[in-house]
Formats: structure tokens, sequence, C-alpha cells
């Protein structure tokens, strides 16, 4: 079975620094699949590799077609949602703008005002704030509020990065949550980044461990969970 | 471990004796122009070095201190107008002009630079580009128009060469503005190079650190602007002088704006780059008029527009960059260069 | 008293003038965080064009927006063939680039249509409106159509994808790609855009001061004074800024100062202005971050 997302030794660098030596990964259709590793081990940048928002080599086949050196905004077209490093909030426009942003690309129109009741059922309190300007919402909010934008591009993938970065375990909690039941419902496939290893793993099915632009360690997430050196220096225990 | 500090003196020490020995080779070659070439040539060279103290001054401003100007054509006017007025209503000799010329500015430029304080990048060049435009009609404003000669300007007499040297006139003033030039260089070298020139670029690139690292921001960029005023008001007497001739038009803001493209073409943050501007404005529209009598200013724009694509950083900075490359290649090899 | 209401309103209209240039350098520096010296001289030469084409025979409003529309596209091909290479150039370079347009579109203007100036009609009737002699109708209307300018502007801003897209692309370019905005082209729109608004303002100005290569000159300097009066992330504030400037250069004019030394009082004041209030009457204020 041909995976949804196929990476092949990818390498990419900025400037004359090379961060990635070579990536291969795979992700199936409707998989929650995971890329754990530590602070600077190339995460963000495989992301960004995959949206060709750094230079790379190498091969990124998703639903079939080729996608690397693609430009960026062809790549969302072909059903791709970044909610990027640092959540890439429009901090000057209202929430509600933030998440028209989001479906700039689709073509149907008329299903976008559902998809608003649709991602305010998930988030409330988004709905609270549709007319405040982005920059005040709290960080909690700002990261529903990138998830939301990504999920208005109705996407086939979904690329998380982070998503539990300096917010309250609470809070990350109801994301996660939500993560899951889009995935299920809605069959979205999702490439989740993070450093907090034991959440992502309970989320996802798959997971890759990268080390310094290398992938050192891959398999099913329990099988992760059992390896040895994965849990004395990304689990803790 | 002998051997290692000997290699690596070495291509320290060299470059050094070849960059004075390259300065002495161009300045024999810079003192003898004015008998290789005709008058006029000789007197475009002489505004050539005018323009080289003024763009050096603009870059201490605008180049290492990040304050843009668009109107260094009033400081250049003013410095201009002071000679003119003292040797035609109070016969004062040229050369003492030059002087009073470069100590008003100095103050006229710190109190301008006062209120700019508060202005930073498109304020400061609007302010500024007022400046510019305002400074010709100031000029001929009637109520000083006893001294100023209102739009008809002042006429001045070309100064002899002294102690009867065998020189012409042209001659004379090129060699007595190279020496004001090598002056001047000579103190903005001084200047930029130590303790001043850091404050300054700390001031440009990191003004908040540079301000807790206890530089006085203030202080230093109003005096940023009186420094660069007084350089280019000795550069304005000696223009004057060259050119033997003062009129309210002769400082449209086009010369303003004339003095910013000879900063960026030459290089920003940069002495050399002072001189390869100064060229580009010299020559260069001399150059478009002959491509094109019917357009020449489109041909100067394409000019700017091509040097631009081409030296993004200035003249100055393809320079450095080409040397960079070179140095890079050279060490790459160390064997074969050993 | 009836005089200096006549100051005033000549002052409002030419301060219409001085704001659609000044909404014109505002759009651009939205997009891009340049001011665009080479606008006013675009929209001389825009109006240039419009001028040859009512020689030819046009109709004058379908001169109007054909003229609209060239000037558009020439915004755009601007941006993408000349500005765009030097995108990633510094601030300085990129205003020297703007400088090298300025002095081809005017050098080209007095080659191609000659120095001598030329007059440039009117769609406004010539009779004086309400039987008043305070004001022309010329001036009158100018207004009006910065006016709807505006509001188109504001309507396109506020509630077309489009002019959301270019919002979003002038704020945050990476995030802009990520939802598949193509930027670029944005900033090209803004070029064009912001030469179709100046083309309008050059088009109304031409009947006042008459059609010359260099008539924009001051007019651009009272624009960029009016624009960061207003606040130059402010639209509106723009166009207030250039009925402020307009009304304060024709009233300290006629009254305090004569027309000679106009131009530099008004230039002084507005810099006291920007002194007391940096970032503009109605501007964002920045905060400097370490
Ligand atoms: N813009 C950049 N320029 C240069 N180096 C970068 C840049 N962004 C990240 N890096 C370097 O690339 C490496 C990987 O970074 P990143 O992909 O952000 O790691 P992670 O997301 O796993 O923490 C790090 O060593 C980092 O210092
Ligand atoms: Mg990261």
């Amino acid at each position: 079975m041909a995976a949804l997302l196929q990476v092949a030794g990818l390498h990419a660098a900025y400037g004359l620094t090379r961060v990635l030596h070579g990536i291969d990964f795979a992700l199936e259709e409707g998989s929650i699949t995971a890329l754990l590793g530590a602070n600077g081990a190339g995460k963000t940048t495989t992301l960004r590799a995959l949206c060709s928002m750094v230079k790379v080599e190498g091969e990124v086949h998703f639903d079939g077609a080729r996608i690397d050196g693609r430009a960026t905004e062809d790549i969302v077209r072909l059903g791709i949602a970044h909610v990027p490093d640092g959540r890439g909030t429009f901090t000057h426009l209202t929430t509600e703008e933030n998440l028209r942003l989001g479906a700039y690309v689709r073509r149907d129109k008329s299903s976008i005002a559902q998809d608003f009741e649709r991602i305010y059922g998930y988030f409330p309190r988004l709905k609270e704030r549709r007319h405040q300007q982005a920059g005040t919402l709290s960080g909690g909010e700002q990261q529903m509020l990138a998830v939301s934008r990504a999920l208005m591009l109705r996407p086939k993938l979904l690329l998380l990065d982070e998503p539990s970065f300096g917010l309250a375990p609470l809070i990350v909690r109801e994301i996660f949550a939500i993560m899951r039941e889009i995935n299920k419902t809605e069959k979205v496939s999702i490439l989740l980044v993070e450093q907090n290893a034991a959440m992502a793993l309970d989320l996802a099915d798959h997971a890759y461990l990268i080390e310094t632009g290398r992938v050192v360690l891959s398999g099913t997430s329990e099988d992760i969970k059992k390896d040895e050196a994965v849990r004395r220096s990304y689990l803790g225990y | 471990m002998t051997t290692e500090i000997a290699l690596s003196a070495a291509p320290a020490a060299r470059p050094a004796r070849s960059r004075l020995a390259g300065l002495a080779v161009l300045f024999i070659v810079v003192c003898a122009l004015p008998f290789l070439v005709s008058s006029y040539t000789t007197f475009q060279l002489t505004l050539v070095i005018v323009y080289s103290i003024v763009l050096l001054g603009l870059n201490i401003l605008t180049g290492y201190n990040g304050q843009i100007s668009l109107g260094h054509g009033a400081f250049y006017a003013i410095g201009a107008y002071v000679a003119a007025i003292l040797m035609d209503k109070y016969g004062v000799p040229y050369w003492a002009t030059i002087p009073v010329s470069g100590a008003l500015c100095l103050v006229v430029g710190f109190l301008f630079g006062l209120p700019a304080l508060r202005l930073e990048g498109l304020y400061l060049a609007l302010a500024t580009f007022a400046l510019g435009v305002s400074m010709p009609q100031l000029i001929k404003y009637k109520g000083i128009d006893t001294w100023t000669g209102g739009v008809q300007g002042i006429t001045i007499l070309k100064p002899d060469p002294p102690f009867g040297l065998p020189l012409n006139q042209d001659q004379w003033l090129f060699y007595f503005c190279l020496a004001v030039a090598a002056v001047m260089f000579w103190l903005g070298w001084n200047l930029l190079r130590g303790r001043v020139g850091r404050a300054l670029i700390a001031i440009r690139d990191q003004p908040i650190a540079a301000e807790a690292m206890g530089v006085n921001n203030a202080m230093y960029k109003s005096l940023a602007f009186g420094v660069s005023a007084m350089f280019t008001g000795v550069a304005g007497a000696l223009g004057a002088i060259a050119v033997q001739f003062v009129a309210p038009d002769s400082f449209s803001i086009f010369l303003s704006i004339s003095f910013l493209v000879g900063v960026v073409i030459g290089g920003i943050a940069s002495i050399s780059g002072a001189i390869w501007g100064a060229l580009f404005i010299q020559f260069v529209p001399n150059i478009a008029d002959q491509i094109s009598k019917a357009a020449p200013w489109a041909i100067y724009g394409v000019f700017l527009i091509g040097f631009m694509y081409v030296m993004p950083v200035g003249v100055a900075g393809a320079i450095r960059i080409f040397w960079a490359r070179m140095k890079r290649k050279a060490g790459s090899s160390p064997q074969r260069s050993g | 008293m009836e005089t200096f209401l006549h100051q005033v309103i000549a002052g409002l209209a030419t301060g219409g003038i001085y704001a659609s240039v000044a909404l014109a350098l505002v759009m651009i520096y939205q997009a891009t965080h340049h001011v665009n010296f080479a606008q006013g001289e675009i929209a001389m030469f825009s109006t240039y064009i419009a001028w040859s084409l009512i020689q030819a025979g046009m109709p004058y409003w379908v001169a109007f927006f054909l003229t609209i529309v060239i000037a558009f596209v020439l915004g755009v091909l601007v941006e993408r063939i000349i500005v765009r290479p030097v995108e990633q150039a510094p601030v300085l370079s990129v205003v020297v680039v703007f400088i090298g347009l300025l002095v081809i579109f005017n050098s080209l203007a007095g080659w191609i249509y000659t120095y001598t100036i030329k007059t440039f009609p009117s769609p406004f009737p010539e009779k004086p409106p309400f039987g008043t002699h305070l004001v022309s109708s010329h001036e009158i209307g100018a207004v009006g159509v910065t006016l709807v300018v505006l509001a188109l502007l504001y309507s396109f801003f506020r509630f077309t994808p489009l002019g959301l897209a270019m919002r979003a692309a002038a704020q945050n370019p990476e995030s802009s790609r990520l939802v598949g905005i193509r930027v670029g082209w944005m900033l090209a729109l803004g070029w064009g855009l912001a030469s179709a608004i100046g083309a309008i303002a050059g088009m109304m100005v031409a009947p006042i001061v008459f059609l010359d290569p260099n008539m924009m000159s001051g007019i651009l300097l009272y624009a960029f004074a009016a624009a960061l009066v207003g606040g130059i992330d402010n639209p509106g504030g723009a166009v207030l800024g250039g009925f402020i400037v307009g009304v304060l250069e024709n009233v300290l004019g006629a009254y305090v100062i004569g027309n000679d030394l106009k131009l530099s009082v008004a230039l002084v004041l507005i810099i006291g202005v920007l002194v007391i209030r940096p970032s503009g009457l109605f501007g964002r204020v920045h905060v400097t971050r370490v």
C-alpha cells in the first residue's frame, strides 16, 4: 500500500549550515505519525522542507505526486496544511479574518460558512473572540486559532509543529483530544512534531526519532515507548 | 610552533605592505594627474575631490550611524555661501573661509540633529528632505539678499597659486582641494576606526543595547549630524571656490539626492566608498549625456538601477566581497600558496 | 472672512490631491515597507498617457478609466521587472532604485512630450457650483473623487478576499505562503493599485497646475508629509493628513508669510508635529524592542 507521504533522502540547509542529512520516513493515509527529537534535532526543518520553506534535496511524494521543489503556495493547494513553529498568527487581523485566510485557496466557497461553525464547535472560545485582534488572544487561544486556520483548508494532511509549546497541560490535553477526533471523524492524516514525547506517543500510531538531522529509530508508538534508550532520554522514566 | 606563527604572520603582513605600496602609487598618480589631463578635466577632478569629502561626511551620518539624510545639499550650500560672502563682502582670503564654513556647519548640523533625534527612518528622511527643499527658498529670501545676492548669487575670483608656484589656477585648486581632502580623510579615518566609530555603528545596529552599555545615543547622534555637516560645509566652501560662483538654484534638492546616491553607490559605511561615489556623481551624468542628448537622465536612471542590481552594497562593498572570495580561494589551497 | 473661507476651501481641494498621492504612498508602504519616491513621476507619466488618449479623440471618461487600467499594468510591470530583483537588497539601495525610476520617468516624459506645459481638461462644469465663487466645480469634483477612491479602497481591503490576502501578505509573508497566498503577486498588485491611484491624482491635479514633467515634484513632498502626519500605516489618516497639509499650506501662504516661504514654513510645521508625535497623528505607536 502506497503511503500518503513518502520522504526519501531529504537534505536541507540554511545557507551553508547543513541541518538534515538524508531523512527517510513515510506516513500512512489516515494515520497520526510523530516526529520526536531533542531541541535542535531538525524537526521544524523537516516540516519546513516538506513545504519548500527551506532549500532541499531529496524526494518527497505526496498523494502519488512528487512535490519537492514546488512552491509553498502550490503545495498548500494539494491539501497540506502547516501549523508552523510559533503559530504564524496574523496578529493585526481578527480571529475571523485569520480563519478566512485558512480557506483562501478553496474553490467551494459555499461550504466555508459551514466550516466556520464546525471549527467554532471544536473551539467555542474562538467564536467568542471572532472579532478580536488575533494578537490579543492568549497563547492557548492562538494555538487553537493556528490549528483551526489549518483545518479551514480541509486538508488531507496536517503538519503540526509543537502544538504543546508553552501551553498549560490542560489546554494541551484539550487540543490533543480534538486532534484525535479530527483524525477519526474527518480522516485528516497528521504529522506531529513534538518534544513532549510522552504525549505525542499517546496520540500517534507511528513515530520516528530524529537526532541531528537523521532518523535514528522508527516503529509503532507501542514499540518506541518500550525502547530503553528512548525511555531514558525522552520519556524520563 | 614557530613555523606556525611565521606562517600566520606572513599573510597578514603582506597585504598591509602591498596596501601601503598601492596607496603610495595611487598618490603619485593622483598628484601627476593635473599635468596629464586638460584644464577642464582637472577642474572636474577637483570637483570629484570636493564631492568625496561630502560623501565621507554623509557616510558618517547615514552609513555608520544609520541616520538617512536627503538634505545634505543644504549644508553644502551653507558652506558655499559662507565662503562666498566672506570673500566677496569682507575680503577674507579663500583659504581662511574653509575653517569658518566647517565650524558654522558643525554648529548648524548639531542643532538640526537635536530635534531630529526624535525622528527615525522615513520621518528623518522627510525632515532632511524638507531641509534640502527649503534651502534654495531661504537663500532667495528678500530679507537677506544684501548678503546672498538673491537669485543672482555671488561671483568670486579664482585664487592664484601662492609662492610663485609654476601652476595654473586649475592645477593649484586641484592640489589645494587634495590637501584639504587629505586632512579631512585623515580626520574621518581616525574618527571612524576607533571608539567613536564603534559607538556610531552600535547605535545604528543595536540602539538599545548601546544605550545599556553606557553609550550616550543622543549625544552621539547629534554629534554625528554636526560632524557630517562640518565635512559637507568644508566641501561646500571648496566647491564655491572651485566653481567661482554660488546661486540658490545650484543647491536644489537634486544635489542632496545626488549625494545620497553617491554614498549608496560608493558603498555604505566605507571610507573608500566616498571616492567611488564621487566619481560616479561627477562623471556618470556626463556619460549619460553623451549616450543620449534627448533623455540623458533616463540613461542616468538606468545606470543607477543597473549599479544596484550588480552591486547592491555599492562599489566598495563589491570590492570587499571580491577580495573575501579571493582570499577564501587562496586559503583553501594552503600547500601551494605556502 | 469670505477670502479666508476661500483659502480654506481651496486648501481642501489641493489637500484632496495630496491625499490621493499620500494614499498611494501608504498603499505601497503597507505592502512593502518602502516609500516609493517615484510615485509622483508615475502619476505624472500616467497623466500624459491620458492626455494622449484625449488628444486622439477619446471621450474624457473613457480615457480616464483606460488610463487607470494602463497605470495599474504599468505599476505591476515596474514591480515585477525592476523592483523585484532588489527586494532583498539594503533599504538604501532600494531608495536609489526608486530615485532611478524617478529620473527615468521624468526624463522620458520630457523627451516624449517636451517640457512645454500643456492644458489638461477637467470633467467637471466650468460654471462654479451653487452660484458661489468660493470654489470651482473642479475643486469640489477632485475632493469628491478622492473620497470615492478612499471608500472603494476601504471596501476592497475590508470586504474582499483579495484585499484580505494583500493585508496578510504585507504583515506576515511566511504565514501567507502557508495559506496559499502568492505573496510576490500581492506586492505587484499593491504597486498596481498605487499607480492607479496616482494616475487619478495626476488627472485631478493637472487641470489646476497644468501638465508638465515636473508637475508632481512639489506634490510628492506634500503627500509624503501628509502620509507621515496622518500615520504612514493608516490610509484614512493619510487622507486626513492630506487635507490638513493642503489647508495649512494655503492659509499660511495667504496670510502669514506669503508664497515665497510657504513651502519651508509648512514643512517646518509638519516636522514640528512629527517631533511631538513621531508616529503621526493617527499612526500606530511602535514599540521598540531589544
Ligand atoms: N533560520 C536558521 N538559520 C540557520 N540555522 C538554523 C535556522 N533555523 C534552525 N537552524 C538550525 O538548524 C538546526 C535544526 O533546527 P530545528 O529544525 O528548528 O530543530 P527542532 O525543531 O528539532 O528543534 C538547529 O541546529 C538550528 O540551530
Ligand atoms: Mg522546532
